[in-house]
């Protein structure tokens, strides 16, 4: 650790770890469940070691019944406890979405503001690791789609550390999609809480000519994208949105009234997507600031595929990002289903 | 009383071999990246494929898991196909879209390669369904770990199953560990043959690292699925010898657990009887032995000259050829 500057290098796997265990210590009400938490140590190692300080109480290994132990989690914070609900992926969490969607998200309102679902649903999202169909979904912003729960990705090392603690202390369902791509990444942590909003997009690198909106694991891609942009003198702005419900309509706003351009990349499929969500706030707020139709890219519209040279293909790359940038900046219009698909075929104004 | 004749022993001996084999070499091809994604092995439990999948016909149907090389080998998937499958290639039994996870084989009627607990107990009761309704003499096997009886998915399966008596055999290979969460720590009745007799069908355990106690019961439980009778359930008590995937530092249980379990292992198992009754010697398993390895081999090189797919046909499979919509045609 260094003291003076109040910061430590660690993995995200490290920073969510250590994110829990500090909540844990804090608060005897938080405790961890969920499929091989435990004595496997996390399937993707994030609670590893958990079970060792807490016990197996707190650190509670649960049978493959997701649908059972998120509704558990969700009858538990009823009654007073701040369970951290791990779903080993999102790819699982299709079978607990009854108690998400049916439970979690409406009881408050249902019960005319009785109850409350203080839970914290923890899942790995997510593709690019040649898993193929089943296990690489991209569904944050699907369950972004319903009043009632919030919805957070981070994408920084410093948001995996810092993420918990304030999704912990809210009254109501949140849940954290962690991209698996992004367990291995290393950065910069301040070791005492920034306090920053869970609800306020973070401008990642600024810039004047294009606003680039995104959140997870296409950060990254992103950021690298802007700097092949920069070569060409193009100047893009990331926006890394963090969450997407609420989403911050107010950074994205700003951005886009000094840049006039936006694409927006995300790593789910573009047919009813928060990529479309996010292109129709932009319309709907900001229609005059832009001098261009807003791009998108997205994963193609296909279930994602084992060998490694289709999922590239059909994964939002740095390549196809900077096609639909170079289109913004020359004002072309996005044809169609191409807009996701190839750079290039687009129409010049 | 199980005792199968000298050729049928043979046979089964011949089969675990090749599995055991092949996915050995599947691991080394893991190792030199030929195969990515998830790799989960079933060395160790190869009696229960052998001794149940064999006894199929070729229009009864299997749904299996993640773990499913070796029924797909079994129900006389091709092994060419199934390798060329694990590298992504064109000549895949999924045309390569699927990988080690997702082996499908329409002509076999394997229906998976289902990678999702418990998801394909619904799905073989929906075949089962189906051949009830036309009449059909023909059986589904579906095979699921012991993890996947705490889902719901397979609580509302079997009941369907027994409610209106489909012909689907329900094989529970009970590996003891569902990853890392041992039996005991995941069902709260660990009598699994118990549990599955509350919802009315006929269940018993097996030993299943003996293949000819697998044998046995699968013709007894095949015979009374067959019937009409409505289904039936085996749990086979086994263990899986290796990792639960390519990522596991196999935490959860100890070196002598395992090694105990390799002295049960089912290839040793029969090979040791057939010896004792003067069936076997050494250079029949080599010849067993050099057989699978040729087999494999053959197999390895066909996958590695099959194609891979062009990126420009990425879209496909995703509706019917002459069904898509605008969306999927870009
Ligand atoms: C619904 C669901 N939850 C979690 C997983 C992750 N997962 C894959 S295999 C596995 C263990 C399954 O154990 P078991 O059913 O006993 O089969 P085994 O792997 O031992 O053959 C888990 C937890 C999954 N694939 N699907």
């Amino acid at each position: 650790m260094n003291a003076a500057s109040g910061s430590v290098v660690m993995t995200a796997r490290e920073a969510m770890r250590t994110a829990m265990s500090d909540a844990m210590r804090d608060d005897p009400r938080v405790f961890l469940m969920g499929e091989d938490v435990g004595e496997y140590g996390g399937c993707f190692a994030v609670s590893a070691g958990m079970l060792a300080e807490f016990g197996p109480e707190r650190v509670r290994d649960t049978p493959l019944s997701e649908s059972g132990f998120v509704g558990a989690g969700i009858g538990a914070a009823m009654a007073g406890m701040r369970p951290i609900v791990e779903i080993m992926t999102v790819n699982f969490s299709l079978l607990a979405l009854d108690q998400i969607v049916n439970n979690a998200a409406t009881l408050r309102h249902m019960s005319g503001g009785q109850l409350g679902v203080p839970i914290v649903i923890r899942m790995t999202t997510g593709g690019g690791r040649q898993l193929a169909a089943q296990h690489s979904h991209s569904l944050d912003g699907w369950y972004a789609h319903i009043p009632g729960i919030k919805v957070l990705a981070p994408a920084t090392v410093e948001d995996f550390r810092w993420m918990l603690k304030p999704a912990l202390a809210d009254p109501d369902p949140v849940i954290i999609f962690e991209h698996g791509g992004l367990y291995a990444a290393t950065g910069d942590v301040p070791t005492v809480d920034p306090g920053l909003p869970l609800d306020r997009a973070v401008v990642r690198r600024a810039g004047r000519d294009l606003a680039m909106i995104t959140f997870g694991g296409t950060l990254p891609t992103c950021l690298a994208a802007a700097d092949e942009l920069a070569t060409d003198g193009i100047d893009a702005e990331v926006i890394d949105l963090r969450s997407l419900r609420p989403l911050d309509d107010a950074t994205i706003l700003e951005s886009v009234a000094r840049t006039h351009r936006a694409v927006v990349v995300d790593e789910g499929w573009r047919s009813g997507g928060i990529s479309g969500e996010i292109a129709a706030r932009i319309m709907e707020q900001a229609f005059y600031e832009l001098d261009a139709p807003v791009g998108r890219v997205c994963t193609l519209e296909v279930p994602l595929p084992y060998p490694r040279h289709l999922e590239l293909a059909a994964l939002p790359s740095v390549e196809r990002i900077v096609g639909a940038a170079r289109t913004t900046m020359e004002g072309g219009e996005f044809v169609g289903a191409t807009a996701s698909a190839a750079p290039g075929r687009t129409v010049p104004r | 009383m199980n005792r199968l004749d000298t050729d049928a022993r043979m046979a089964r001996l011949r089969d675990m071999v090749l599995m055991r084999r092949f996915e050995e070499r599947c691991a080394q091809l893991y190792q030199q990246t030929k195969i990515r994604g998830f790799l989960h092995l079933y060395v160790g439990e190869e009696a229960i494929a052998a001794g149940i999948c064999r006894q199929l016909r070729p229009g009864d149907a299997v749904v299996a898991t993640y773990r499913e090389h070796g029924h797909a080998l079994m129900k006389g998937v091709p092994i060419g196909a199934v390798m060329a499958e694990m590298f992504g290639r064109v000549d895949g039994c999924s045309g390569g879209r699927g990988g080690s996870m997702h082996l499908f084989d329409a002509e076999h009627r394997f229906y998976g390669g289902n990678a999702i607990v418990a998801g394909g107990l619904p799905i073989a009761v929906g075949l089962g369904l189906a051949d009830r309704m036309n009449g059909r003499d023909r059986v589904t096997a579906c095979f699921f770990g012991e993890g996947a009886m705490a889902e719901g998915e397979f609580h509302e399966s079997m009941n369907l199953a027994a409610l209106w008596d489909l012909p689907v055999l329900f094989c529970c290979e009970n590996n003891l560990y569902a990853m890392g969460t041992a039996l005991g720590r995941s069902e709260a009745q660990t009598d699994l043959a118990l549990r599955a007799s509350g919802y009315g069908m006929p269940a018993w355990p097996v030993d299943g690292m003996d293949v000819e106690a697998v044998h046995a019961a699968a013709e007894r439980a095949i015979t009374h699925v067959r019937s009409g009778a409505g289904p039936a359930f085996l749990e086979l008590r086994t263990f899986r010898f290796r990792a639960h995937s390519m990522y596991d530092p196999e935490l959860y249980r100890t070196k002598e657990e395992v090694e105990r379990w390799r002295e049960h292992d089912p290839i040793d198992t029969l090979a040791a009887r057939m010896t004792a009754d003067g069936e076997l010697d050494d250079d029949a398993i080599a010849d067993l032995e050099a057989e699978a390895d040729t087999a494999i081999d053959a197999a390895v090189e066909f996958a590695d000259a099959s194609p891979v797919e062009d990126v420009a046909t990425l879209l496909r499979h995703v509706y019917a050829p002459d069904h898509r919509t605008e969306e999927v045609t870009a």
